[in-house]
């Protein structure tokens, strides 16, 4: 092929599809309605602090990804039930020094009442995330989502707030009744774009040979489907044609991802599915990921971004293994794989213990000794228990 | 749509539409209210565009390849304003949803899911039988998320709960209180929160709940349920001074 100045050019970059421009962006640029409410008086943007990590967005636009000064928007079911992913976040912030707070002053987003129950309302989920943005703001420190439904959740919110005047004025009334100013924060940040930002330096810092590993990928369905162009893409991975977080983490660890044909579906969490109708969540947690991706890609771990993910593709594998069918992936967060690829210890920090699935091989091809560890862990857990330590510190997760 | 002679089992209706067996007792004039309560919501409009009836919706959802629930059809219904329809699926299609909203990629920029959202709350609202037994089971999880501002709280990790998730649960739910002291962070040292909510805290949150409409939705959708929330709430509030 040739253009009109003759000049050639090789069919690598002929496959590759142009980088998007973001004058020709099909939606707006939500930021610029949030200054513009700013001047008008309307509410604070809270900027993102200094020195951030810029990154493209779906439509080309660059979103600033903050370093530190990070407020810590906890998830209920990453603490809840597989807190090594909370730990995991926390510790590779301590690993790289970064100033990070892990407030108490800190709802739910309650976006579950939202998406699973119907229990709630626009301004009610407006009233929770402007509280929880205002609590951000005071401290100084900048929100960072570690769920992906709140992150969806929240910029829908956003979109709501900049949009519906009535409800925004709803939403600023409520906030007033708590002596608290209407803020939004500059960006929405989900902590996969922080390790996604970070994934050179986390690899700089790698000290177990992941280079054995086939990874497949699932992408948080509230990460990239509910307000799609804040999600992070790269004209690199996937040839931009799907999210870069979780997929770039994963390379840059030298890791194989193991690519399969239902990348696109759901997890089968479903909000009330997981809680009252579970059928359906393990079929197609198994059915239409697990199998297919054993089939296809047969990695040796799950890698993904999300509470609901982690937990539905884990959990619903020990009904299926009874069946018989063809299941036995463990599944992890980035979060605790970029740990463990940093030295993390997997029960300490990774805590793999509240996981289902056996993951004892995976352990095994990265070089951990598992047998070692626990018994590592049992001896804090005997501390624990004869009252020798109240809680185990962060010194003892890595003496 | 005009129906000049409907199947013995349907009744022709005075606005067009049919009214379908099952809710044939229903006044059209009760339907249409609803459905009046879901245009009127300011998230109609960013929810519901039209509908191209091309179906890559349903190629997408997960709900409509285990169930027989299709987003194109929630869509087609809303979009023709067919109150009937809209009624039957408030009853009963839009619990099968999973909210994932994969059918956010319709080329009409539609959000199937996101009408579903706003059917959902209209159902429960208005206290429809249909949206009670679909949140049977489901009060713990309310109750928890409107009282400590977290749920999924380590405690809800009992095996009678999740007997499908094998033998795990019954060893965590033993070792629960060990377990949680051996988490690095100081917050996460909860078993009845998902990490340590401070006392402030949820007193602005129930002051969210009091000042939007959300405890009107719950008495609807479970009486019971409202009272303890409520006494919770009071307790609470009028303890730090609050007048409620
Ligand atoms: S809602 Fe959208 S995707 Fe679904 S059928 Fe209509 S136009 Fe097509
Ligand atoms: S949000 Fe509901 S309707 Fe839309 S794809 Fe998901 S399950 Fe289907």
């Amino acid at each position: 092929m040739t253009t009109t100045d003759n000049t050639f050019i090789p069919l690598s970059e002929i496959r590759k599809p142009p980088v998007p421009d973001p004058a020709k962006a099909p939606t707006e640029d939500i930021r610029e309605q949030l200054f513009a409410l700013e001047d008008a008086g309307e509410l604070i943007v809270q900027r993102v602090p200094e020195p951030y990590i810029e990154v493209m967005t779906k439509y080309g636009r660059t979103k600033k990804i903050p370093e530190q000064m990070t407020w810590h928007h906890k998830s209920c079911g990453q603490c809840g039930h597989i807190p090594g992913y909370s730990t995991s976040i926390f510790w590779l912030n301590r690993q790289f020094g970064m100033s990070y707070m892990d407030p108490t002053d800190q709802t739910s987003c309650t976006a579950w009442n939202y998406y699973a129950s119907a229990t709630s309302n626009a301004v009610a989920q407006a009233g929770v995330a402007s509280r929880n943005f205002a609590a951000a703001y005071a401290t100084g420190y900048f929100p960072m989502i570690h769920c992906g439904t709140s992150y969806g959740h929240y910029k829908e919110t956003r979109h709501e707030i900049v949009h519906h005047e009535e409800l925004r004025h709803k939403v600023r009334d409520i906030m007033g009744k708590l002596n608290k100013p209407l803020v939004m924060p500059e960006e929405i940040v989900h902590y996969s774009e922080w390790i996604h930002a970070m994934r050179d330096r986390i690899a700089e810092r790698q000290v177990r040979d992941f280079s054995s590993i086939t990874a497949s990928i699932h992408p948080a369905c509230h990460y990239y489907k509910l307000v799609t162009e804040d999600a992070i893409y790269d004209p690199d991975i996937y040839g931009g044609q799907r999210t870069a977080t979780v997929t770039g983490i994963v390379e840059s660890l030298g890791s194989t991802v193991g690519d399969y044909s239902t990348f696109f579906d759901c997890c089968g969490f479903g909000f009330r599915h997981i809680l009252v109708q579970r059928d359906f969540s393990r079929s197609f947690a198994t059915q239409r990921k697990i199998e297919v991706m054993k089939e296809e890609a047969n990695p040796d771990v799950v890698i993904t971004h999300d509470t609901g993910c982690v937990t539905t593709l884990d959990k619903s594998q020990f009904a299926a293994k009874a069946h018989q069918r063809n299941v036995g992936v463990p599944v992890l967060s980035d979060a605790q794989f970029a740990a463990l690829a940093m030295g993390a210890h997997p029960y300490r920090i990774a805590q793999l213990h509240w996981h289902a699935t056996d993951y004892t091989a995976l352990l095994e091809k990265m070089g951990i000794d598992w047998e070692a560890a626990w018994a590592e862990f049992e001896v804090d857990l005997g501390r624990l228990e004869r009252g020798e330590i109240e809680y185990l510190s962060w010194e003892d997760a890595d003496a | 749509m005009t129906v000049t002679s409907p199947p013995s089992q349907f009744t022709a209706l005075p606005g067009g539409g049919i009214a379908h067996g099952s809710y044939a007792d229903v006044p059209y004039e009760d339907k249409l209210a609803l459905w009046e309560e879901v245009k009127a919501d300011a998230r109609f409009p960013d929810y519901m565009y039209g509908c191209y009836e091309c179906g890559i919706c349903v190629a997408a959802c997960p709900s409509a390849r285990f169930y027989d629930f299709s987003p194109r059809k929630i869509a087609q219904a809303a979009a023709r304003e067919d109150v009937e329809l809209v009624f039957e699926q408030m009853n009963d299609d839009v619990w099968n949803c999973s909210q994932c909203f994969s059918c956010n990629r319709c080329p009409r920029q539609n959000s199937p899911g996101g009408l579903i959202t706003l059917l959902r709350e209209v159902a429960v609202r208005n206290g429809l039988t249909t949206a009670k037994d679909a949140l049977e089971g489901y009060g713990r999880v309310v109750y928890k998320i409107m009282t400590t501002g977290t749920q999924i709280s380590p405690d809800m990790l009992q095996p009678d709960a999740f007997p499908d998730w094998g033998p795990d649960v019954e060893k965590t739910s033993d070792n629960l209180e060990l377990w949680r002291r051996a988490l690095p962070p100081e917050t996460l040292h909860t078993t009845e929160m998902s990490w340590q909510v401070s006392d402030e805290t949820l007193i602005e949150l129930y002051l969210i709940w009091l000042h939007s409409d959300v405890m009107d939705m719950i008495e609807q959708a479970d009486e019971g349920l409202h009272m303890i929330i409520l006494d919770v709430m009071e307790e609470t509030l009028e303890d730090a001074g609050y007048e409620v």
